[in-house]
């Protein structure tokens, strides 16, 4: 079954045209990672699925039309994102932030999984979130996203710039989360990606220039011309 | 020492105007970017309601007359803004300059009607006599009148304190002061804060319009002029979207100001516009207020 669709997307930011027509399937319950070198387009594919940029083309989640809606509803639809740089409210607590996140009032339950998932968030409920660390602001940015019933998840690079215990730490939340939920992720770190990745599509200026399983990931003749690297470590 | 405290406390008097102007740019600027130049046509119909109001009761009012009267102020700025943003400003996100005509314009207009309509003569705002009696404090004879700038701004302070602390609305409006896509896309619509912010900002420049026209002796068309100018410095001062900030900043400038034309007539203005300009220069993001990123 596929949760989300993407058909010829194309999005112009200022003039200068970024995506030129993606099209892929992101099917439900697995997890899709979207790879590609720097600067070819990945974020701005998750942007405009969420429609923080505007795009043209085709976008259905479960069928349903979501291109031209207007972020929050898009969200509401049940698109959660993780953003590249995180983006928490620094001058909001942890509690503030999650509390901000979660649009339901039942949400006892919701925050129990959370705090399970991340012990830390929990003891450190009440600080401000700019003062977290690294990896700390991240798993409030994970959190935030996993708080709310949601079809799909979309998460944007989420182990940019965290040191190596840290990215262990993220990619096992990752992971658990995996097994619960339809997943977008793009990633540089090729590691995690074979951990976690059912499905791999990969892009270049602007389109999608493969998409199947991960098993080309392994080799790395495949890897080196797709990607423009070489391996790629935990 | 009875100088000292008197030109203190009239310059806390008149922080406090400031103020109350202050707040609703403030949170509007930073919550939206919105420079709203229509600000102080909420503060002039807040005036005029809160006379008409005041009138109804004879040349002078009671204190709960007053206090009504205020809050009708209050309440009538708060729709009128609450109307400009729904009519025009939702129409014109993210096109700064074109704001800036426009509620340039907003306040043109309604300085031109109120002004064909009732003239531009003060006229007397019919408040309770006792603001004109003094009050001893520390051997200072303090004008009544002050101490209820003073009390009501710092109500106002407590209450938008309060707001943003402990409401759903106030949690939504700090975080979109700080990141406002983001709100967005954790599936919340931030144009709702927007609204609420603008009709808050109205409100308290509405309840200001009433005591501006006790301070300047009389409502007029042309009374909110220089109280919009010192709130968009006390605005810079304090940090854009920094509630506090514009609270700490107003205070500091209408003291300074007032203790600046006692020791050295008319240079008042001077010595705010240097402190501006030192500000800027030291502190861009201002007292309070935040880095962007």
């Amino acid at each position: 079954m596929i949760a989300l669709s993407v058909k010829d997307l194309h999005v112009k930011i200022n003039e200068s045209h970024i995506l030129h027509g993606v099209t892929f399937d992101v099917p439900a319950h697995k997890v899709t990672a979207l790879l590609g070198r720097n600067g070819v387009g990945k974020s701005t594919t998750l942007k405009g699925i969420l429609g923080l940029y505007p795009g043209t083309g085709s976008v259905q989640l479960h069928g349903q039309e979501i291109i031209g809606m207007p972020t929050y509803k898009i969200v509401q639809t049940g698109v959660a994102y993780v953003p590249e740089d995180r983006e928490i409210f620094a001058t909001l607590s942890v509690r503030e932030n999650l509390a901000l996140a979660s649009r339901s009032k039942s949400n006892g339950e919701a925050f129990k999984t959370i705090y399970d998932l991340f012990p830390e968030l929990n003891a450190r409920a009440s600080q401000l979130a700019g003062s977290l660390s690294g990896g700390q602001q991240q798993m409030v940015a994970i959190a935030r996203a996993l708080l709310n019933k949601n079809e799909i998840l979309l998460v944007d690079e989420p182990t940019k710039g965290l040191a190596p215990k840290l990215v262990t730490e993220v990619a096992n939340a990752l992971e658990k989360t995996a097994h619960e939920t339809t997943m977008l992720i793009v990633e540089q770190n090729l590691a995690l990606v074979r951990r976690i990745a059912d499905n791999v599509v990969v892009m270049d200026q602007g389109r999608v220039i493969f998409q199947g399983g991960p098993e080309n990931l392994n080799d790395p003749a495949w890897v080196h011309q797709m990607l423009g690297v070489s391996g790629g470590s935990l | 020492m009875d100088t000292f405290i008197l030109i203190l406390i009239t310059g806390i008097g008149l922080g406090a105007l400031y103020f109350l102007i202050a707040s609703g740019l403030s949170l509007i600027y930073g919550l939206m970017g919105v420079l709203n130049f229509a600000h102080g046509s909420f503060l002039t119909v807040g005036a005029f309601v809160g006379f008409w109001v005041a009138s109804k009761m004879g040349f002078e009012t009671s204190m709960p007359e007053f206090i009504l009267a205020m809050i009708v102020g209050g309440l009538a700025a708060g729709l009128f803004a609450l109307l400009i943003e729904q009519l025009l400003i939702t129409r014109l996100y993210d096109r700064h300059i074109d704001q800036a005509l426009v509620t340039v314009g907003v306040s043109l207009v309604v300085g031109a009607v109120l002004g064909g309509w009732f003239g531009n003569d003060l006229r007397m705002f019919p408040a309770p006599l006792w603001f004109l009696t003094a009050i001893d404090i520390g051997g200072a004879k303090i004008p009544a009148d002050r101490v209820v700038y003073i009390v009501t701004a710092l109500l106002l302070l407590i209450a938008n304190w309060a707001l943003l602390k402990f409401t759903r609305i106030g949690l939504i409006i700090r975080a979109g002061v700080e990141n406002r896509n983001m709100v967005n896309a954790l599936g919340i619509n931030v144009r709702r804060a927007f609204s609420t912010v603008f009709f808050l900002g109205g409100f308290a420049a509405g309840v200001g319009g009433v005591l501006v026209s006790v301070y300047s002796n009389g409502v007029s068309p042309l009374i909110a002029g220089t109280y919009l100018i010192y709130g968009f410095i006390v605005v810079v001062i304090g940090g854009m979207g920094s509630v506090p900030g514009s609270f700490l900043a107003a205070m500091m400038i209408g003291i300074i100001r007032q203790f600046a034309n006692y020791y050295a007539t008319g240079l008042g203005d001077f010595v705010v516009v240097i402190l501006l300009a030192v500000v800027l220069l030291i502190r861009p993001q201002g007292l309070l207020g935040k880095v962007r990123a």
